[in-house]
């Protein structure tokens, strides 16, 4: 049993402007086997919410706390808090060529474990998992991302969750730019790594269609940087059918 | 970053990119009379980007006291390493030198060392040069000559440290095939200032792989010509430099006859303050080249602030009717997106280097086509990455 706990948080970002704050305090604890639904207009802090936790320099925190277990997130580097047992599937995978996908996860693998994989199951383990979600075997010697259609980007992110075994799952609007085919596989992903490793998830969203697949325990909508109004299941109907805009008169 | 690719491009009689220099690479002068070659100011087009002063006992018209010390693997039946007396060295050469070093390196050389493959010989283990250099003044001249239809590889390692020119002729006949691997692992201090001409008959297929890390100032420059139908030249490089060192590789590929290949792709890491490579790629394709194909490709990946990557591609077309010509050439910084993503993975900051690196040249190393040469290049590349990380730390 894992719990992400975010307090008051506010982060700051550095634009020609000026330094801009995104987030105006940020409340939401997440625990292992729940799924909340983050949903919210475009430019609402979603996407700085996900890239704070992980740890991306570009995000400077002022305020508030994020822990693991109780742990200080803020504390750690990037790869630390993937060692813990966070992981973000991003909306826009970098390439890194000439370093090939089985290179990568094993060394990924190898990190997070703090020991190589055996072998033998090693193997076996990646090809399932690449069966289940759809993808060629070749995959594994091409490039990380390089020249990945956007459907194969985001079933790299979820083959990663799959193997990497985390606690706790961000996913960065995963569902934008597919089609309900590699919806459908990447949304199969996610549930089977909550039932099998009791995943906690922060799915990320801008459209409803998603939670057709994956079912959230809570909706929190997310307007100018902050929870504006959270709820069950119900809540995101009544976003399907309303939309956004009550929110933003508010706002 | 800029890239230019002109893949298809179909283009007139007076058709060239980048830095254009002010005539044609064709009229360059070539010649064994070193005075033909005043000493280079560092204003010449072809000595612009070099440290002239580092240069200055290479380019003087004086005897030089040091030599290599040369270790060669065991020689097959068929091939042959000799001797050969200066007059005969020269008449044996394809091209006469390009610049003053590579002239006065013929000069004061007495004689080259020649390895003679012989025709249909075909050597199926690679053959080794080791050069060690012991301090002082060394001038060299080599010439590798390889018979018609014969094929080999042949890797040529530089260490140790010395104040080296040299000319390399390298010679095919038709239908020959050598694979030419270039190791420059010199020591900190030393100063070496090559230059390899290579002539292709037709049928002919050159490999030319450099490798670059070691010395002060390190500065190639490799012209292929052809001179049959049918030839093809795969010229690779890889470089990575580090604060204090200048890597220069300069080519030149002529396009003389029709129905030729060549491809040119150089690759090269930088990291430190005064860390400097420079890359020019002069591809010539004159009138009668038709059904010519080249593609010539330079990339740079700076690891670190203060380094400086030139990189000038030329490429001048004198017909109209050839298959494909185009170049490219990209310097881009390390990217810290791709960090942030290794490293979201739980992969370490370190790690996430090495694996960024090493993915840059992974496809240029697997090129060499000599297993025990990549191995070690792949150690090398990490001693290079772990450099980089204990100059970061010291900043």
């Amino acid at each position: 049993m894992s719990t992400l706990e975010i307090r008051n948080l506010h982060v700051t970002v550095e634009t020609p402007e000026g330094t801009k704050e995104i987030l105006k305090g940020v409340d939401l604890t997440i625990n292992s086997g729940e799924t909340h639904a983050i949903m919210g207009p475009n430019g609402s802090g979603k996407s700085t919410l996900a890239y704070s936790i992980a740890g991306h320099p570009k995000y400077t925190i002022t305020e508030g706390s994020v822990t693991l277990d109780g742990e200080d997130v803020l504390e750690m580097s990037v790869d630390e808090r993937a060692k813990a047992g966070l992981f973000l599937a991003m909306q826009y995978p970098v390439e890194v060529p000439g370093v090939s996908v089985s290179n990568f996860l094993r060394t990924a693998k190898t990190a997070i474990d703090g020991e190589a994989p055996k072998l033998r199951t090693w193997v076996k383990d990646v090809k399932g998992a690449m069966e289940n979600l759809r993808m060629d075997p070749a995959f594994g010697e091409r490039g990380v991302n390089e020249g990945f259609s956007g459907g194969e980007k985001k079933r790299h992110e979820i083959l990663q969750m799959e193997l990497l075994q985390p606690k706790i799952s961000i996913l960065d609007e995963t569902d934008s730019g597919l089609d309900v085919d590699a919806l459908r596989i990447v949304s199969e992903g996610v549930n089977r790594a909550k039932d099998t490793t009791g995943l906690g998830i922060m799915l990320i969203t801008h459209y409803t269609r998603i939670l057709r697949y994956i079912k959230p325990d809570f909706v929190h909508v997310f307007v100018a940087g902050r929870v504006a109004e959270q709820g069950g299941p119900e809540l995101a109907e009544r976003l399907e059918a309303e939309g956004y805009d009550r929110y933003l008169a508010s706002a | 970053m800029t890239v230019t690719d002109h893949t298809q491009a179909t283009a007139d009689a007076a058709h060239s990119h980048g830095i254009v220099p002010d005539k044609s690479r064709a009229d360059r002068v070539v010649s064994f009379d070193a005075d033909v070659f005043p000493v280079p100011t560092g204003r010449e087009e072809n000595w612009r980007f070099s440290p002239v002063r580092d240069l200055r006992s290479i380019f003087a018209d004086e005897p030089a006291d040091g030599h290599l010390e040369w270790t060669t693997s065991e020689l097959p039946a068929g091939v042959a390493l000799t001797e050969v007396p200066a007059d005969d060295a020269r008449a044996r050469t394809v091209r006469e030198p390009g610049d003053r070093a590579s002239a006065l390196a013929v000069k004061h050389s007495g004689g080259a060392m020649a390895l003679t493959i012989a025709a249909n010989t075909v050597v199926e283990e690679p053959i080794t040069i080791d050069l060690r250099g012991t301090g002082g003044d060394v001038r060299g001249h080599l010439l590798v000559e390889i018979g018609q239809s014969a094929e080999a590889t042949v890797v040529i390692t530089r260490t140790g440290t010395a104040r080296y020119s040299e000319l390399v002729s390298v010679d095919l006949r038709d239908n020959a095939g050598l694979n030419l691997v270039l190791l420059q692992q010199w020591d900190e201090d030393a100063i070496h200032a090559g230059e390899v001409v290579a002539r292709l008959g037709r049928d002919s297929r050159l490999r030319g792989t450099v490798v670059t890390l070691g010395g002060k100032v390190v500065r190639l420059n490799t012209s292929a010509a052809f001179a049959g139908e049918g030839a093809s030249v795969d010229l690779f490089g890889l470089y990575f430099a580090d604060s204090g060192q200048h890597q220069e590789h300069q080519l030149f590929v002529d396009h003389a006859v029709p129905k030729c290949t060549s491809r040119v792709t150089y690759k090269g890491a930088l990291a430190g303050k005064t860390a400097h490579s420079v890359w020019i790629g002069d591809v010539l394709i004159r009138a009668a080249a038709e059904g010519t194909d080249t593609y010539e490709l330079n990339r740079n990946l700076v690891l670190t602030d203060g380094a400086r990557a030139d990189s000038v591609p030329n490429l001048e077309i004198e017909t109209g009717e050839i298959e494909g010509a185009g170049h490219a050439s990209a310097t881009g910084r390390f990217d810290e997106e791709q960090m942030f993503y290794l490293r979201s993975r739980g992969i370490s900051e370190d790690q996430a280097r090495k694996l960024v690196v090493r993915g840059f040249f992974a496809d240029l190393i697997h090129e060499i086509g000599v297993p025990a040469v990549e191995e070690s290049l792949l150690k090398q590349i990490d001693l290079e990455i772990a450099h980089v990380e204990e100059e970061l730390e010291h900043e």
